[in-house]
């Protein structure tokens, strides 16, 4: 225990530092070109819709993946490792290929409203605060199922086999073993998809049905694009950070750890769950969740089908570029999420090094490429580093995911391993390389196909940094759109949601290949 | 080090290289530069003679190439500006990064229209698209679209320039009496997008009845796809416009070849491009006239323009009128 309260972890503290760096610093470059700047009672309403919409997406997230992930964990059936990768592909769609995709079903032409108007019934409209909240749980779903499910599959296989010793029964297990997990587990989950729709704008907008759906980062976006106020927009933009701040620091109080103590790493076997009423209820959360989750982008593919014969001839130089952006920023965001990982796990400041690494959920993109922009902008021309920045911007925006989705299992090491690894003084690279990486590798694997098909999908800086040579694959799918050449777009957008979904499953296979 | 003496050794023939062709930066939105916009052909057709180097650079659109020329300031790498409208003229000129042309400017524009900063390339009137198959008797004035029930699927004006040009065209055509079209209007409109282009694609979709567009967008569907389904309806109102300018930088370090390009735009070389690729009027019409197809459009009998000055002094107010009325 000495050491643990005594070392610095230096790599996991210059990635800290990094990360302050790229979002305050590039928020300090705009607000130091600005000159003065006052927000209207317009920006009020636009914060008390942000933080409202996003409270409601994140409840019910995380609400509805609880059930979702508990029957997942329950159960065991042929398929079941390729739907859950399915399931996981909203949260990797590009967001306005997801929101094509989800009126498709939910839209006024759509599978929904034909199936209404065919029972008679008067036609159902998606736009408003319910279509916003509906893309975001859409979209945020599958993250929280993930991650929940994670902390189901972290209780050691012992356990259950205690329980079950003991004769508990399904609600003596769950208060005994599922809840107390759950209550470690949940106000992670929440924090995230909170996050994540407070930064929201496209989804909203489109959405929302209107003025009334004007979120913080839309209005960062009139202040930069229409008014050139950069006062305003750095205003805005660090008044986004304090509400990020202000949910980030409310959750250290609510998160707990784990309270399970090490296990043999056994596979879970269950004796709590063969009751007939039981399957048949996880067998229809199981469904529900799959034709919701999996439709919509069904509907993106099947789009997408009728153009692939026709593709245009900048796409596979544009897809290549996508591929390779995704591929860096990969690597880069791993190295840094495992040094930062560590860090937190094991070293001091934990609690400081968490929220830096939370702190690009935070930040408004546009804020961050203008900021960038600026710095650069005196030093070389901007559009030399398109590609570098992307994959640079894009590691850092994927880094609060792949730490999320790292931390846990890291804990759960250290719990089960660390006294051991300390007295046999197994430190440093050593350290990661025997006990920490075998371990963490089907995370690590899944992580790293999170982090690729994200950064596949995100348009990030890239429309502020590229020329006429430069496209990525969204910024073509955009192209495309922008001239009328919307069948075109969408056969791009299918390409691109194969290569995104393609390039996370070899990552996602190629970890627990290398696990078992 | 025999890598690092080729890379030093490359890069001095490289600069030679440039050194020997002058290059002009001409920054511009996304869609003018794609493979099936007018960039490519325009950059061969200057190139052919002016013994330079024509580079695109690009920003999302009209908006972001004001922001653009802001951020940069004037550091800017930046000779000619292509594509800001009518309704940022007046805010880019407040930069006071732009130079004059000095050029007569001669256009057959439908309104009288010069300004000694920006030179227009093309233009187009705004107007409401809809699907004949779908909608037999399209509304003829803002007043009958409102009074109906049909659904409309507009832009931004906060985040796009179509949205702002809607604006300012219920503004150019009702003045004080904007505020209570657009509450009249709430009821039909299905949503509000943040680009021109998701607005389109949710059109396309069935997901509205109309989607604010341009007259000319029923020529892009009938040249390039053979689909004449689509057409814009008339307003008794009349059709506001969307004049596309270039204009010059001040700091520019290529000025004679800036000129040079600013007077290309008015010829037939550029502007035979812009009807089938970037789907606008062009500024100039060509001496072989505009394509087959482009007959078959709606001509607006008014045409509606704010001068750039009253455009920038009206945007808040509407704005915010705009905002209340929907908001509700």
């Amino acid at each position: 225990m000495a050491r643990r309260a005594g070392a610095v972890s230096w790599p996991g503290v210059a990635v800290a530092a990094a990360l302050c760096l790229l979002t305050l610093g590039t928020l300090g470059a705009v607000l130091a070109r600005a000159e003065g700047a006052s927000l209207t009672p317009a920006d009020g309403s636009a914060v008390r819709f942000t933080v409202l919409q996003a409270a409601v997406s994140a409840l019910l997230s995380v609400g509805f993946a609880v059930p979702v992930a508990r029957a997942l964990a329950r159960r065991r059936f042929a398929g079941r490792g390729l739907l859950i990768a399915l399931m996981g592909a909203p949260f990797l769609l590009p967001v306005i290929v997801a929101v094509l995709g989800l009126l498709a079903v939910f839209g006024r032409q759509g599978v929904l409203n034909g199936a209404v108007q065919a029972l008679g019934l008067p036609a159902v409209s998606v736009y408003g605060f319910h279509g916003v909240v509906l893309a975001h749980v859409f979209f945020n779903l599958p993250l929280a199922v993930r991650m929940i499910l994670s902390g189901w599959q972290e209780i050691p296989a012992e356990r259950f086999r205690l329980a079950a010793a003991l004769g508990l029964g399904p609600g003596a297990v769950l208060r005994h073993l599922e809840w107390p997990m759950l209550r470690a587990v949940l106000p992670g989950a929440l924090v995230a998809v909170f996050l994540i729709c407070l930064t929201s704008f496209a989804v909203a907008l489109t959405l929302g049905g209107g003025p009334r759906a004007t979120t913080v980062e839309l209005a960062i976006y009139q202040a930069l694009r229409f008014e050139f106020d950069l006062g305003k927009a750095a205003l805005l933009a660090a008044l986004q950070f304090a509400l990020c701040a202000g949910t980030v620091l409310a959750a250290g109080w609510l998160v707990l750890p784990g309270a399970f103590g090490g296990g043999m790493d056994r596979p879970v076997q269950r004796w709590d769950t063969d009751g007939p009423l039981a399957r048949l209820m996880d067998a229809g959360v199981i469904a529900a969740a799959a034709v919701f989750l999996l439709v919509p982008p069904g509907m993106v593919v099947a789009r997408g089908l009728p153009g692939l014969s026709d593709l245009p001839a900048g796409l596979w130089a544009a897809a290549v570029r996508s591929v390779l952006v995704a591929l860096v920023a990969t690597a880069l965001c791993l190295v840094a999420a495992l040094a930062l990982g560590v860090a937190i796990v094991r070293g001091r400041w934990s609690r400081t090094l968490e929220a830096a690494g939370m702190l690009p959920l935070a930040a408004s993109s546009l804020v961050l490429g203008t900021g960038l922009f600026l710095i650069l902008h005196p030093v070389i021309a901007p559009y030399r580093l398109a590609l570098p920045v992307t994959a640079l911007v894009n590691a850092a925006l994927a880094l609060p995911f792949a730490l999320r989705l790292l931390l846990p299992a890291l804990r759960g090491i250290e719990a089960a391993h660390g006294r051991l690894a300390d007295a046999l003084g197994l430190t440093g690279l050593a350290r990661l390389r025997w006990l920490v990486v075998p371990r963490l590798r089907p995370v690590l694997g899944f992580a790293a196909g999170v982090v690729a098909a994200l950064s596949m999908g995100d348009l990030g800086v890239i429309a502020l940094f590229a020329d006429q040579g430069a496209a990525t694959l969204p910024l073509l799918v955009q192209r495309l759109m922008g001239a009328y050449r919307m069948e075109a777009a969408a056969a791009a957008a299918l390409v691109l949601v194969g290569l995104s979904f393609g390039l996370f499953w070899l990552l996602d296979q190629g970890g627990r290949r290398a696990a078992s | 080090m025999r890598s690092s003496m080729f890379a030093a050794g490359f890069c001095a023939v490289a600069t030679m290289a440039a050194a020997d062709t002058p290059v002009l930066t001409v920054l511009t939105y996304d869609s003018f530069v794609s493979e099936w916009g007018p960039g490519p052909a325009v950059e061969k057709a200057f190139e052919a003679d002016c013994a330079c180097d024509l580079r695109f650079t690009t920003a999302g659109d009209g908006a972001a190439l004001l922001a653009r020329v802001q951020l940069e300031g004037a550091g800017s790498d930046t000779d000619v500006v292509l594509g800001l409208d009518t309704n940022l003229t007046a805010a880019a000129a407040a930069t006071g990064l732009f130079a004059p042309h000095g050029m007569t400017g001669a256009n057959t524009l439908p309104v009288p229209f010069a300004d000694p900063l920006f030179l227009p390339f093309d233009w187009g009137w705004f107007a409401f698209v809809y699907d004949r198959t779908r909608l037999a008797t399209p509304p003829a004035s803002f007043e009958a679209l409102a009074a109906s029930d049909l659904t409309i699927i507009i832009q931004d004006p906060r985040s796009s320039t179509p949205g702002l040009g809607l604006l300012m065209w219920v503004e150019a055509a009702y003045g004080a009496r904007a505020p209570e079209i657009w509450a009249a209007l709430a009821d039909n409109i299905v949503t509000v997008t943040p680009g021109w282009s998701e607005a389109y694609g949710l059109f396309l979709d069935g997901e509205a009845d109309m989607v604010l567009s341009y007259t000319t967008s029923p020529a892009y569907h009938l040249i390039a796809e053979g689909d004449d389904t689509k057409a814009a309806a008339p307003f008794a109102e009349g059709h506001y416009l969307q004049v596309e300018v270039a204009g010059k930088l001040a700091a520019t370090d290529q000025p004679a070849l800036a000129d040079r390009f600013l007077a290309f735009i008015g010829t037939d070389a550029f502007q035979s491009l812009i009807p089938t690729t970037n789907w606008m009027y062009p500024a100039v019409t060509p001496a072989a006239g505009l394509p087959g197809g482009f007959d078959t459009l709606i001509i607006p009998a008014t045409s509606l323009l704010l001068s750039a000055d009253d455009a920038a002094k009206l945007r808040p107010g509407a704005l915010d009128a705009w905002r209340a009325a929907l908001a509700r």
